[in-house]
């Protein structure tokens, strides 16, 4: 272990993390406007990975400039599942259906990927997947770099829309308050609708990464929800800021820890560093401490 | 996180797993006395990996599984009994196979059980199945840890694991002085599959002279294997032991590889290059040239057995024999273990069975000879090593093999 190896670790973490981060965040604003628990958000990665593999290999698009098509598709997708099946759900029982439901629709999808692409894993490619540049000695893969570059202008742009917009204005009063929302007029149903919808989009992105940077098949969805709820649950749950702080913090935390004791204690310490900020912060880095009522 | 993935999929599946063992806790006692009535079905159950982490090998599994079922029935199935095989899935979880055999025997009353994939769900699915009384022939689970468990009902058909790497090992010691590597880098995910491996082929390695530069293991819950990667490449071993159960680890080790600039002189992994398309697609075509794989089959096997196997295979599913993965042929060959059994021991009691194949006979399968020892490890097996060259997945190793091709060493630049 030497000074450049920890150096290596570290952006490797926040290179990657941010990725996680941009993900998580779509899981966390679901949750903050809408109470709800997607759980088929793994699967939706899978989804936008899968949408990139088609448009790279059928159509010879490429990997981000097929995002034109994949984050609008995502959207629409998650509009659908949102009008279809989440609607219906209301009531005290609402975060508990809501994990049952996108339970429920994540296999779903999961059955119709493994019967169109079959599970034999598959990986997106193109130049700049596995080539790098040095940076003062440190090898850094353009995928990582561009998948940074990306994260860092979708959470823009999603911050500009949450903060400088009159519909950021009615997300944020939802996060805050439904019912108060809905009494000074905002339509709070469609907020959450397109909430979910954008929630969704993210993962076109942050699948394509994802894709680039991992052989998947459909099953991968299981490691990677497991991976966004405890971005989240560390973050806050409906935390935006929370989840992109939490994201490059576990992978930074992971990777540190793999070069300096060994990978073996990797996701060992990040789980203690979680156990212990729950047990001081329930609501984790940047969670409210309230409890929302339905 | 996959160990998280598989609680998380065990808490998805926990209401069926409930459903099931309330069944399986009312009608346990399940005998296999070993007599079925003329004219009914042999009921065959198993528990694959139909979904999860070992989702490709599962598949491949079944299909091994029902290209056997389907060739015995077109010859009059098992003692004149048509065979019906019951495939549960076990979503890649220890705590879902247990559950499926259980059902499996107690519920679906099935005459016999077949393995599931991997060791790691093997010796959970054995130790339920062995309550019952139950014979376990199957084709992946050949950890040490298996047969270190005491049970008498498990039998492997394939190749004990931990001499997977002997060839290759002794390869790079055979190597004049001007040509052996000098260094040697191993690092291998925490799975009873792989880790056994590492320490056989270590001892012969070392013996040669060769240092080892970097001996680490990582979780195999592990996602992110960058850090880990970039490690071995610091240490610039010239040739690298992956211990790895799947594709998309040595995937992601190759993509790491390339990126940092680094380009072993020998490359070899516990599993994943040897999936066919599978692997070439993932890792690309041109990165896949001359790494290897141990195992001791290949779609290419010169065994007639094999040959018949293949040939039924590419009939029903389409590809050419390089696309046969070779959990297709264990699978097989756990069929025709019981075939054998079955034959020789005129029914289908799985305390015969048991004895029977406890007793030193030899049955002849699509992967060799098969000879069981007191552990239920079938120590007939010849371990080979593959490696791919250009778009082919030839054998070279042992080099004294006839049908051995010349290694390709050192391995070419990667190349994407």
């Amino acid at each position: 272990m030497n000074g450049t190896a920890v150096l290596h670790s570290i952006i490797d973490g926040v290179l990657t993390g941010s990725v996680y981060a941009l993900m998580a965040t779509g899981l966390t604003l679901i949750f903050g406007v809408m109470n709800i628990i997607n759980v088929a958000q793994g699967i939706f990665v899978i989804l936008g990975a899968y949408l990139s593999y088609a448009l790279s290999v059928h159509l010879g698009i490429d990997l981000f400039v097929g995002l034109a098509i994949t984050i609008p598709t995502l959207f629409v997708v998650g509009v659908v599942v949102e009008r279809l099946f989440l609607t219906r759900i209301k009531g005290p029982e609402r975060v508990v259906m809501s994990i049952l439901v996108t339970y429920a629709v994540s296999l779903v999808i999961e059955g119709v990927l493994n019967m169109v692409f079959s599970t034999n894993y598959v990986e997106l490619h193109a130049w700049y997947v596995d080539r790098s540049v040095k940076v003062f000695g440190i090898y850094l893969p353009y995928i990582y770099l561009l998948g940074f570059a990306m994260a860092v202008v979708l959470l823009t742009a999603l911050y500009v829309m949450l903060y400088r917009t009159r519909f950021g204005s009615s997300v944020r009063a939802s996060l805050a308050d439904q019912t108060s929302a809905a009494l000074v007029g905002i339509n709070v149903k469609r907020v959450s609708t397109v909430c979910f919808g954008l929630g969704v989009a993210v993962t076109a992105a942050g699948g394509m990464i994802y894709g680039a940077t991992n052989a998947f098949n459909a099953s991968s969805s299981y490691d990677l929800i497991s991976r966004l709820l405890v971005i989240i649950v560390l973050g806050g749950m409906g935390s935006i800021g929370g989840a992109l702080v939490a994201g490059i913090m576990m992978v930074t935390i992971e990777d540190l820890v793999s070069v300096v004791w060994g990978p073996v204690w990797s996701n060992l310490a990040f789980f203690l560093i979680l156990v212990v900020v729950l047990s001081l912060r329930p609501q984790g880095l940047f969670g409210k401490q309230t409890v929302r009522v339905a | 996180m996959k160990g998280n993935s598989r609680l998380f999929r065990v808490f998805g599946v926990v209401s069926i797993s409930l459903a099931s063992l309330a069944a399986v806790s009312t009608t346990s006692g399940a005998s296999s006395s070993g007599t079925i009535a003329k004219g009914q079905p042999v009921l065959i159950g198993a528990s694959l990996s139909l979904t999860g982490d070992f989702s490709g090998d599962g598949q491949a599994f079944q299909q091994g599984y029902n290209l056997w079922a389907a060739d015995q029935n077109k010859n009059g199935g098992l003692l004149g009994h048509k065979i019906e095989l019951k495939i549960l899935n076990d979503t890649s979880t220890p705590t879902q196979v247990v559950t499926n055999y259980q059902a499996l025997i107690s519920s679906d009353h099935v005459n016999l059980t077949f393995g599931p994939f991997s060791s790691l769900l093997t010796l959970p699915a054995a130790r339920a199945v062995s309550r019952y009384g139950y014979a376990m022939v199957e084709g992946a689970g050949g950890a040490p840890s298996v047969f270190q468990a005491g049970l008498h009902n498990v039998f492997d058909a394939a190749l004990p694991v931990a001499n997977g790497l002997v060839p290759f090992a002794q390869w790079l010691a055979s190597l004049p002085a001007s040509q052996r590597p000098k260094t040697i880098a191993y690092v291998t995910s925490t799975d009873p599959f792989t880790e056994p491996q590492i320490p056989v082929a270590e001892k012969i390695i070392k013996a040669a002279g060769i240092k080892t530069v970097y001996y680490k293991t990582f979780p195999a819950e592990a996602t992110d294997y960058t850090p880990i990667a970039d490690a071995v490449a610091a240490a610039n071993a010239q040739v690298v032991i992956l211990g790895s159960v799947d594709v998309p680890t040595v995937s992601a080790f190759m993509q790491a590889f390339e990126q940092a600039h680094y380009n072993p002189k020998a490359f070899i992994a516990t599993a994943g290059p040897d999936q066919g398309k599978t692997f070439v697609n993932a890792v690309g075509a041109g990165n896949a040239n001359g790494v290897m794989v141990p195992n001791a089959w290949f779609g290419g096997s010169s065994n007639p057995e094999s040959k018949t196997m293949v040939a039924e295979y590419i009939k029903k599913y389409g590809g050419t024999a390089a696309d046969v993965n070779a959990d297709v042929a264990e699978a097989y060959a756990v069929g025709q273990v019981i075939t054998a059994a079955v034959k020789a021991t005129g029914g289908f009691d799985n305390t015969k069975i048991i004895t029977y194949l406890h007793s030193g006979v030899t049955i002849q399968s699509v992967l060799g000879a098969v000879k069981f020892n007191s552990l239920g490890e079938n120590n007939q097996p010849t371990a080979y090593t593959f490696q791919w060259q250009g778009a082919k997945f030839v054998e070279v190793n042992p080099t004294t093999d006839p049908g051995a091709t010349k290694i390709l060493f050192p391995k070419p630049a990667w190349k994407n």
